[in-house]
């Protein structure tokens, strides 16, 4: 066993946990926050995706005991109070879900992403920051599977909210 | 997942110390964890190492080398403005692996020390020489598609997954390494080992010793690339990957190249034979073919996996070619 805190979504909490509880069954077992799925449990579907710190990773392969101190956000603290996260809305407006269960994950590694810099494995000019056009989205998102193949839609969500942000930052 | 005991080290020393038999450092966990909850992975204590003060990564200045903490993780090394401008094959393949999520967790040790593996290691109802030496390996006479071609033996034909370690081969970094017997630095290639008969050692690491640094020694002059072909276009691993630079002078004779395959054996693949039989000649697809065919000549295909041999052949062309036509 052993006893640790951390923050989830502004709330400190405090747990005696078995050293093998991931992250992912610390979330929905013990504080019932059962809006992180779990998928695959091996890191391939990205269904548990949470924000570390504010970097997107996969609760099911976090063990819940490095977690000590750290601040994670989950799905249910996206939204501010009643009025959506803007991927959310974005999600809602373009439709971008059927079943719905990786849509948790998809949009916490949405959010992530947005904040994440640098080229990825498609950008053509290393050097750059590219603009997150749809082939940049796709490769980017591409750790979080959606069974029901509705990815057509989930990249017009993101690539939404991302020209929304390019604006208001060319407009500083 | 069997019972373990949890420990994070505030130093080197300490999780050296902690290291005792039967424990295991724990970096990001996106190989551990995952082999751990498979049953694969029974460490009876993880030494959590993903904290301690090797997050850095320092350039020395313009037309240097640099350093790069073990714990950095790979997002953190991709992203890096020195390592993109100076070292793009290495940006590039690190880029390739895993998934955003996967590079946000995994550090930059752990991504070297990940299990060199196949289907039949994580797969505790198969027998595997890697898990349980002399219980023989499935996949040779199995599903081999994806496995090995070069350098493997009758007891594994695993693959080292890391595309990372790839461009590390090629850029001949060193690895610096603290353990029960002091500190030392273990050059790549060489860090991984080939599976002989003891195919459950990945590497030349000795119990309870620590990556704490991968020194890159300055590029060479040239361009660099990597270039992996894989199933589907991301977040899988390679079939075959080339990591490769190369220094062409005005009269277009290669006057700098290093070359490493991914994806082809039980480590990152230095193409040493191709290498010699580049330099000092008129770089050209003919050129690059004969380097080629020199390095493959060593390949020993299985029965479902020759297709590979042809897959390097034409990765190293391609890659060659772009780098200088």
């Amino acid at each position: 066993m052993a006893e640790i805190t951390l923050r989830v979504n502004g709330v400190e909490r405090s747990l005696s946990l078995d050293t093998r509880v991931s992250l992912l069954d610390l979330l929905r077992e013990h504080l019932g926050l059962t809006g992180s799925k779990k998928g695959c449990d091996h890191g391939q579907c990205g269904a548990c995706t949470v924000l570390i710190d504010g970097r997107r990773a996969n609760a099911c392969l976090a063990l819940a005991v490095a977690c000590d101190g750290l601040e994670i956000t989950t799905v249910e603290g996206l939204a501010d109070g009643e009025e959506l996260h803007p991927l959310q809305a974005a999600f809602v407006e373009c439709d971008a879900f059927q079943c719905g269960y990786c849509t948790p994950g998809q949009l916490c590694s949405a959010a992530g992403m947005l904040r994440e810099p640098g080229p990825s494995a498609v950008t053509g000019d290393l050097t750059e920051d590219p603009a997150l056009t749809a082939e940049e989205i796709r490769e980017r998102m591409s750790g979080n599977l959606c069974r029901c193949g509705a990815y057509v839609n989930i990249v017009a969500a993101v690539h939404r909210v991302a020209a929304e942000r390019a604006r208001e930052v060319a407009g500083r | 997942m069997r019972e373990f005991e949890y420990a994070r080290a505030r130093d080197g020393r300490e999780a050296v110390a902690l290291c005792e038999p039967g424990a295991r450092y724990l970096g990001g966990g996106t190989n551990l964890v995952d082999l751990m909850r498979l049953g694969v992975e029974t460490p009876a204590r993880l030494v959590d190492v993903s904290r301690l003060p090797y997050d850095r990564i320092e350039a020395a200045p313009s037309g240097g080398g640099a350093r790069i903490g073990a714990a950095v993780r790979n997002s953190d090394l991709a992203a890096h403005p020195v390592i993109r401008r100076r070292y793009p094959m290495l940006a590039r393949a690190v880029l390739s692996g895993g998934s955003g999520q996967v590079r946000n967790m995994a550090t930059v040790g752990g991504n070297l020390l990940q299990r060199t593996r196949c289907p039949y290691f994580q797969d505790v109802s198969k027998p595997c020489n890697k898990r349980h030496p002399g219980d023989g390996c499935p996949a040779i006479e199995g599903d081999h598609r994806n496995l090995a071609i070069i350098g493997h033996s009758d007891a594994c034909v695993a693959t080292h997954p890391s595309d990372m370690a790839v461009a590390l081969a090629a850029l001949d970094a060193r690895v610096h390494v603290i353990g029960p017997g002091g500190e030392r630095v273990v050059p790549m290639p060489g860090l991984h080992r080939l599976p002989g008969a003891e195919p459950g050692r990945d590497t030349v690491l000795e119990p309870g010793e620590l990556i704490t640094a991968i020194e890159l020694p300055a590029p060479p002059p040239g361009r660099s690339v990597y270039r992996k072909v894989r199933e589907r276009a991301s977040f899988a691993f390679a079939l075959v990957s080339v990591a490769a630079l190369l220094g062409v002078d005005s009269a277009g004779v290669v006057r700098h190249c290093k070359i490493a395959l991914g994806g082809v054996a039980h480590v990152p693949w230095r193409a040493a034979r191709a290498e010699g039989a580049l330099l000092g000649r008129t770089a050209g697809p003919d050129a690059y073919a004969a380097a080629a065919d020199a390095e493959l000549a060593l390949a020993r295909p299985l029965p479902r996996n020759a297709y590979k041999v042809t897959l390097a052949r034409n990765l190293i062309v391609a890659t060659l070619t772009e780098l200088a036509p």
